[in-house]
């Protein structure tokens, strides 16, 4: 043996204990049963997991969302970290809604990517995340100055012939506003068949100049029921809260919360030091008055203050809550609120049966995909072919246990790419090998014909691998999806590729030929 | 030793006229198709909009399906129902990209139609509008980077009259894969994009096999016509050409077969691809490069064939 090629030899070992080293953890971790999952610890469970092959979101089924932050709102000041401060908030809602493996990562300026693994309840994932939370304890206007307001916004909306506009008669043309009242007070209640109506009314252009400025209207939440009525209410408030959900300490989802409806579920909030102590205070000074708790602009529950509150315990009840929302509104409460309001701009969600059938799918083409190419070479390249069959195995163990070294997630195209790189692998070997065949026609010896093949074969090999990495490295700006798998396995598999086909193989010839005299190969 | 194709002596080049002649005749198909149409038809990636993938518990027929998403009031709904044994799985796109979460709204009208049927999602892609532009952008930049990135590599390796007959492969490739992908109306995604873009790393390949096979021959084969060394060239590495394709083309069928629906488009794309790579690397690589190489003579005042 010569010395360079003991070299390769120590390489190829090297690489394929690292490969093994690598690939122990994936191959631990995927063969575990149901069984053994639940005997092991969870802290070694997780050590595990972390170390196997990461699978995309599309083979273990699961969500993918990526939230776009609205800064429009914001001052220059409070837009700064709004993003960041956001991930921490839907961090903690996340651990705690109790997501195995989330990923929550930032995205460019304003985006936020999050991957949750293996989820089922999209809809339950989706209020979860993008509610605001936003909570405030507002006063509520009194009846009398709320009565001034209906009246001067009933002027203004018939100055404005909005109701002829609305498709009201003149009668109700004359009070728009307050003909569609069910109830004129503070809250004034809008049946069903009237809130269309009414919400076109409010929203006439100018409207927010009959409002006192320290004053807005907010509705209550839908499907309220007054005397037998179904509908929603609408509320002048003051504009500037009393207190915000910064002062909450815990939340909690409760049952029996109302007397007046003993089964029904609600979320009951405790304050904090700083939070008890404004919360008695507004109350102390606002007896007999009501409180409005308003959840993202929308109120909740305005219940009357009886009494200076010290003990700083506060509830959200009435709505039409389940068990569920209850406990996801305490989360989203125990969170905190989002700086701003956030949108789904994209949604990719994969169910498990997909992604098991795709996993299913993906291994049965690679299996037939190999078999293929290995029965080809064998046949067409005898004990070369095996050699090159050898190589493109190998190749595809250092591709895979490069995925999970580097931490680099599988996905469906991923899978493609290693498929596609057993036919590419073994290209390297048939461009060699046919070069060889040559220079044997050409009647050279055989140890002259191995040598010349490697080299002439070499420059297009090379230059054949730069143009296909050139592709695959264009393919890296997609992001984190599954587009990335694809170019991440294409490229390990490339640079591998050099690697097993040329190393690999030609040290194999090399001991063959090193044993003595060759007169034939078989090729 | 078994041996296919050796010892050939095709006269390739004197076919080159009616290669281009298809090869022209693809691209003109491809290009009144896609100006007929507005462009391909692109999937949510890049119109944005909503794809919805259910199962149902049992076969419902499609109008059915159409009947239950008309009643509630879903518009502008494309329905495609699979084929096989996946008789009881249907596509929905959607325009749409609601805050609301539509699967819920489609399984309750499905379900509510058809007594007894249980549908469930098995993939869902919905994107909005904005982002939609950006992938769009991010794709067209994606494909014409790698093609301006192996253009750079094989200007650099070779000289103008090799450079000019592989970059029009590589184009005529592509887009020729483009070109069937419509007329077979299949949908230009994400991952189609990466075939394609894998389609433009694979297809110089060949052509570079070849290439340098004639810069090797025509170093020693001075006195013969250019034609002549063209030819000789493309049958000494005609058997590496067709072999190296016919590895991949073999994995590339795997996938199109087994691979699952999810892959399908994208293994189209690689099998087509990879099939008219091979024969671009012969007739329009080399054949351009001959035509270029006889008229730089030409222009030297050689008379040449």
């Amino acid at each position: 043996m010569m010395r360079s090629d003991q070299w390769k030899l120590a390489g190829v070992l090297l690489a394929s204990a690292l490969s093994i080293w690598y690939l122990y953890p994936s191959f631990r971790y995927y063969t575990l049963s149901p069984a053994q999952r639940q005997s092991l610890p969870e802290a070694d469970l997780a050590k595990l997991r972390k170390q196997a092959v990461h699978l995309g979101l599309d083979l273990q089924g699961g969500m993918h969302l990526v939230l776009e932050v609205d800064k429009s709102r914001l001052n220059t000041e409070e837009a700064k970290d709004a993003v960041d401060r956001a991930m921490e908030v839907l961090r903690r809602r996340i651990d705690e809604f109790g997501v195995a493996e989330p990923l929550i990562q930032r995205e460019g300026e304003e985006r936020i990517a999050i991957q949750l693994p293996g989820l089922t309840d999209r809809q339950r994932a989706m209020d979860l995340i993008g509610k605001t939370a936003l909570l405030e304890f507002k006063l509520v206007r009194t009846a009398d100055e709320a009565r001034n307001v209906w009246t001067r916004l009933d002027a203004f909306l018939a100055a404005k012939g909005a109701g002829a506009a609305a498709g009201l008669d003149t009668a109700m043309g004359r009070a728009p506003l307050t003909s569609q009242f069910a109830e004129i007070d503070n809250p004034s209640f809008v049946r069903e068949q009237d809130l269309p109506v009414v919400q076109r009314l409010l929203a006439t252009a100018g409207i927010d100049s009959v409002i006192p400025p320290d004053s807005q209207l907010l509705w209550g939440s839908p499907n309220r029921g007054s005397r037998g009525l179904t509908g929603r209410e609408v509320y002048l408030v003051k504009r500037e809260p009393e207190m915000t959900g910064g002062s909450i300490a815990t939340a909690t989802a409760q049952v029996g919360l109302e007397q007046a409806n003993p089964g029904s579920w609600g979320v009951s909030m405790n304050m904090t030091p700083q939070g008890r102590a404004d919360f008695a205070r507004v109350t102390g000074n606002n007896v007999n008055r009501n409180l409005a708790i308003v959840l993202d602009d929308e109120i909740a529950s305005a219940p009357v203050i009886r009494d200076r509150i010290p003990s700083g315990n506060a509830s959200i009840t009435g709505g039409s809550f389940t068990v569920e929302s209850a406990k996801d509104l305490a989360i989203v409460l125990r969170a905190g609120a989002l700086p701003a309001p956030v949108r789904v701009i994209e949604e990719r969600s994969v169910g498990p049966s997909l992604g098991s059938d795709s996993i299913r799918e993906g291994l049965m083409a690679g299996l037939v995909g190999t078999l293929l190419v290995v029965v080809f070479m064998a046949v067409y390249y005898q004990l070369s072919g095996v050699i090159a069959i050898v190589a493109m195995l190998l190749n595809t163990v250092y591709v895979i246990a490069a995925l999970a070294g580097f931490g680099a997630t599988l996905t469906l195209p991923g899978i493609a790419g290693l498929v596609l790189t057993v036919g590419m692998a073994v290209d390297t070997n048939v461009l060699i090998f046919e070069r060889i065949r040559e220079e044997l026609r050409n009647q050279r010896s055989v140890r002259q014909s191995v040598e010349l093949g490697y080299d002439r074969a070499f420059r297009t090999i090379f230059d054949a691998h730069v143009t296909t990495l050139i592709s695959a490295l264009f393919l890296f700006q997609f992001g984190t999806g599954p587009i990335k798998g694809f170019a991440v396995t294409l490229s390990i598999g490339l640079i591998a590729n050099l690697f097993t086909a040329v190393l690999f193989t030609r040290m194999i010839y090399d001991f063959m030929l090193s044993r003595g005299k060759v007169e034939r190969l078989s090729i | 030793m078994f041996q296919l194709l050796i010892g050939t002596d095709i006269p390739f080049m004197k076919f080159r006229r009616f290669a281009y002649l298809g090869s022209g005749a693809l691209a003109v198909a491809t290009a009144i198709w896609l100006v007929v149409h507005g462009g391909p038809k692109y999937s949510v990636d890049f119109t944005g909009g909503t794809l919805l993938q259910i199962r149902t518990s049992q076969v419902v027929p499609a109008d059915h399906v159409r009947h239950a998403l008309d009643g509630a009031g879903f518009k502008g709904v494309e329905l495609q129902q699979m084929t096989g044994e996946n008789r009881n799985e249907y596509l929905l796109r959607l325009q749409s990209t609601t805050e609301h979460d539509l699967f819920t709204s489609v399984q309750t009208a499905i379900e509510q139609q058809n007594p007894g049927v249980k549908v469930d999602l098995r993939r869902t892609e919905k994107v909005g509008p904005k982002v939609g532009g950006e992938l769009r952008q991010k794709a067209f930049w994606a494909i014409l980077g790698s093609l301006g990135g192996i253009l750079l590599y094989v200007g650099i390796r070779y000289q103008f009259k090799y450079a000019f007959g592989a970059v029009v492969a590589l184009f005529h490739d592509v887009f020729v894969t483009l070109g069937m992908l419509c007329f077979t109306n299949r949908e230009i995604s994400l991952t189609v994009v990466a075939a394609l873009l894998t389609i433009a790393g694979f297809s110089i390949n060949d052509t570079i096999v070849v290439f340098d096979r004639i810069r090797e021959r025509a170093k020693v084969l001075r006195k013969e016509k250019h034609s002549r060394v063209m030819d000789i060239a493309v049958n000494e590495t005609l058997s590496r050409t067709i072999i190296t394709s016919m590895t991949v083309f073999m994995t590339a069928l795997a996938l199109f077969i087994w691979g699952g629906e999810v892959l399908r488009d994208f293994s189209f794309a690689m099998l087509v691809g990879v099939g008219f790579g091979t024969y671009s690397s012969v007739y329009v690589a080399s054949g351009l490069a001959l035509d270029v190489w006889l008229s730089l003579d030409r222009r030297k005042g050689i008379q040449a064939e």
